[in-house]
């Protein structure tokens, strides 16, 4: 029993495992080439945002839809320490690794210092006046980004060293997915689903929602910075009008489209629709009419997203994992459900 | 001084192609209560056709167009691009009205997409900005230093003449008396005997209209067409709607000549400064009107 426990909180991590051991083997053989590595990587760099969008519009019921903000500001910020501070060929061979993983927490905290200091007084607002706010707010980043000569302005910052391979992004989508999984189910979680599915009632019960919204909101800051600051280090070309509002946009439509408040929905959506545009290259200028109209058709006839709120086991959790240890018999209902008319 | 009143007239001008455009955003949020993010796109089709329509009509006559000629484009133009509104809406978003408010932005996108890289595929339109034919006569009036070209009297003249019909329409009318009925509350209003389906054709009309409209006098200024000219148009004006209060046609008007305005002043220190304005602009004042300058805030019920 125990064992089997065990065995099955590990199954994820083989799973993953397994699946990179399979891509590095299709590469060996001559299947996936290089290109096809790259699509990958960038999938999951939209996998990181797409889930760090979910937290503030899927699961705490905000609209947040100037996403690439936060991640242009990862980027700027990971790439100015491995570029600008300490210069890729001071860095000896060995110190790689650290300074990365330097530059990426750096880059997520400067992203998550700035979602706390735009959150504090904006959260206040409601629905689409947030989401317009959080939309000039992307727009200022990229303004401004655009205005600062030592990194570039509008020309954008080139020469980034490309440290994150396929395995780093790997690790990152995984680690991603962990915390985002725990938090959901955690008390923060549960006071964010409280908030989404009635802000009033939340309060009732004791629920600061002002705090809990502002916790969201710079988790999910943090997340998206770090996913910039792998982006950066993937492409090791970024400019100011790569994280526009197209980007943003884009982002809204992997999560909705992949259907919001299911981390499943995060990975089939961005997995999905970044690879579908790969795929349709062959159309040439016809590309993004047939895009536009597959994603007009998945909302118009599947509004839960392409998943319907199907959540994969080891991303679930149901009330018999929580009340397992105090020794309480709960029905197997899962913890999150989601109405019909929410989104 | 001299530079002061010059920009103030720039200002003006670029003002009144966002407050034609934020009527729309305003009239369609007022009602089905959804950003429709495909609005600055219409400012496209309707600036894009009138390019076409120039062409079709100097083919036959061949000599510069005449007021007649000019007048017709216009009016082509716009109840075109008022009908595609409507066709847009009975498509992509009619199914969605009783669905949460973000699958209808979403939607929004999808169509913006559609409408964007639709017309670059076709073969004759294409991606590369083709230029825009003149329209009104230029003549170059000299007031104190102060150059006003007869163009923007004109486009000023007919902007603010559209949103004095419209305000008259809205307010006025016993169709107007329906629009806002079905914007306060849809269903007393469809309990009123109000065909609800009608009112919010006719706003998606009347919001593509005068997007066209604007389209036409963004051109005549500026004068470059393509096909993506009316997402970043769109996003401003979207801003000038907020910043007056969404929902009230006053607040698009007096939000669209405030960005408009402050926007030439800014460029003029700065481009990017310029791009940075509107969006500072729209956090200072929500930050002290949550409900944009003419906003009425709601009460939340329990």
């Amino acid at each position: 029993m125990k064992f089997s426990k065990r065995f099955k909180s590990i199954l994820p991590v083989i799973g993953l495992a397994a699946l990179y051991g399979l891509i590095m083997l299709l590469k060996s053989m001559g299947i996936a080439n290089n290109y096809h590595i790259q699509i990958l990587m960038f999938a999951g760099v939209n996998i990181m945002m797409t889930l760090s969008l979910n937290v503030v519009n899927g699961f705490t019921g905000q609209f947040s839809i100037g996403h690439a903000g936060f991640m242009s500001l990862g980027a700027y910020g990971s790439a100015i320490i491995t570029t600008l501070i300490l210069k890729p060929s001071v860095i000896p061979a060995s110190m790689e690794i650290p300074v990365f993983l330097l530059s990426l927490l750096v880059g997520g905290l400067v992203a998550a210092m700035v979602g706390y200091l735009i959150g504090l007084p904006t959260l206040k607002l409601k629905g689409d006046y947030l989401a317009i706010v959080t939309l000039a707010f992307g727009e200022i980043v990229r303004a401004g980004l655009r205005l600062i000569e030592p990194i570039g302005a509008a020309r954008g910052m080139i020469g980034v060293p490309n440290y994150a391979n396929l395995a780093w992004i790997f690790l990152f989508v995984a680690l991603t997915l962990f915390f985002v999984r725990n938090i959901i189910y955690s008390r923060f979680g549960r006071a964010w689903i409280a908030i989404r599915d009635n802000e009033i009632a939340a309060e009732a019960m004791g629920i600061d929602s002002t705090r809990y919204k502002i916790i969201s909101f710079t988790f999910s800051a943090f997340i998206a910075g770090v996913a910039g600051g792998l982006y950066a280090h993937v492409v090791s070309f970024i400019q100011p009008d790569t994280f526009s509002f197209v980007k943003s946009s884009d982002l809204l439509v992997f999560l909705y489209a992949g259907g919001s408040g299911s981390l499943t929905g995060s990975i089939v959506g961005a997995l999905l629709l970044t690879s579908l545009p790969e795929a349709l290259r062959f159309l040439a200028s016809w590309r993004l009419v047939i895009y536009a109209l597959v994603l007009v058709i998945v909302m118009l006839y599947s509004p839960k997203g392409i998943t319907g709120g199907y959540e994969l086991p080891f991303l679930r959790i149901t009330r018999k994992d929580i009340y397992e240890n105090r020794g309480k018999k709960i029905s197997e209902t899962p913890l999150q459900e989601t109405k019909e008319g929410d989104v | 001084m001299t530079t002061f009143f010059q920009l103030l007239i720039y200002g003006l001008q670029l003002g009144s192609v966002y407050a034609l455009l934020a009527l729309g955003y305003t009239m369609v949020y007022g009602i089905v209560g959804m950003i429709n993010f495909a609005h600055g796109d219409f400012l496209m089709i309707g600036a894009l056709s009138t390019v076409f329509l120039a062409m079709a009509f100097m083919n036959t006559s061949s000599a510069a167009l005449s007021a007649i000629q000019v007048i017709t484009i216009i009016l082509i133009a716009m109840i075109g691009t008022g009908l595609i509104g409507v066709l847009v809406e009975a498509i992509a978003y009619k199914p969605l009205r009783d669905r949460p408010r973000m699958t209808a932005l979403i939607t929004a996108v999808g169509v913006s997409m559609f409408l964007q890289n639709f017309p670059r595929a076709l073969p004759f339109i294409g991606p590369n900005p083709r230029p825009f034919p003149r329209l009104f006569p230029l003549v170059q009036l000299n007031l104190g230093g102060v150059t006003i070209t007869s163009t923007q009297l004109i486009m000023l003249g007919l902007s603010i003449i559209l949103m004095v019909i419209l305000y008259f329409i809205v307010n006025k009318t016993p169709l107007g008396a329906q629009m806002r009925a079905v914007s306060m509350d849809k269903d007393a209003a469809l309990l009123m005997g109000i065909n609800i389906n009608v009112i919010i054709s006719l706003t998606f009309f009347i919001g593509a209209a005068l997007a066209s409209s604007s389209g036409i006098f963004y051109a005549s200024i500026y004068p470059q067409v393509d096909v993506y000219m009316g997402s970043w148009l769109g996003t401003k004006s979207f801003i000038a709607a907020v910043l007056g209060g969404i929902g009230d046609i006053r607040g698009a008007m007096l939000g669209g000549f405030i960005l408009g305005i402050s926007e030439i002043f800014a460029t003029s220190i700065n481009s990017n400064l310029g791009y940075m304005i509107g969006f500072i602009v729209l956090i200072l004042i929500l930050l002290f009107k949550p409900a944009g300058l003419l906003g009425k805030f709601s009460i939340e019920k329990v």
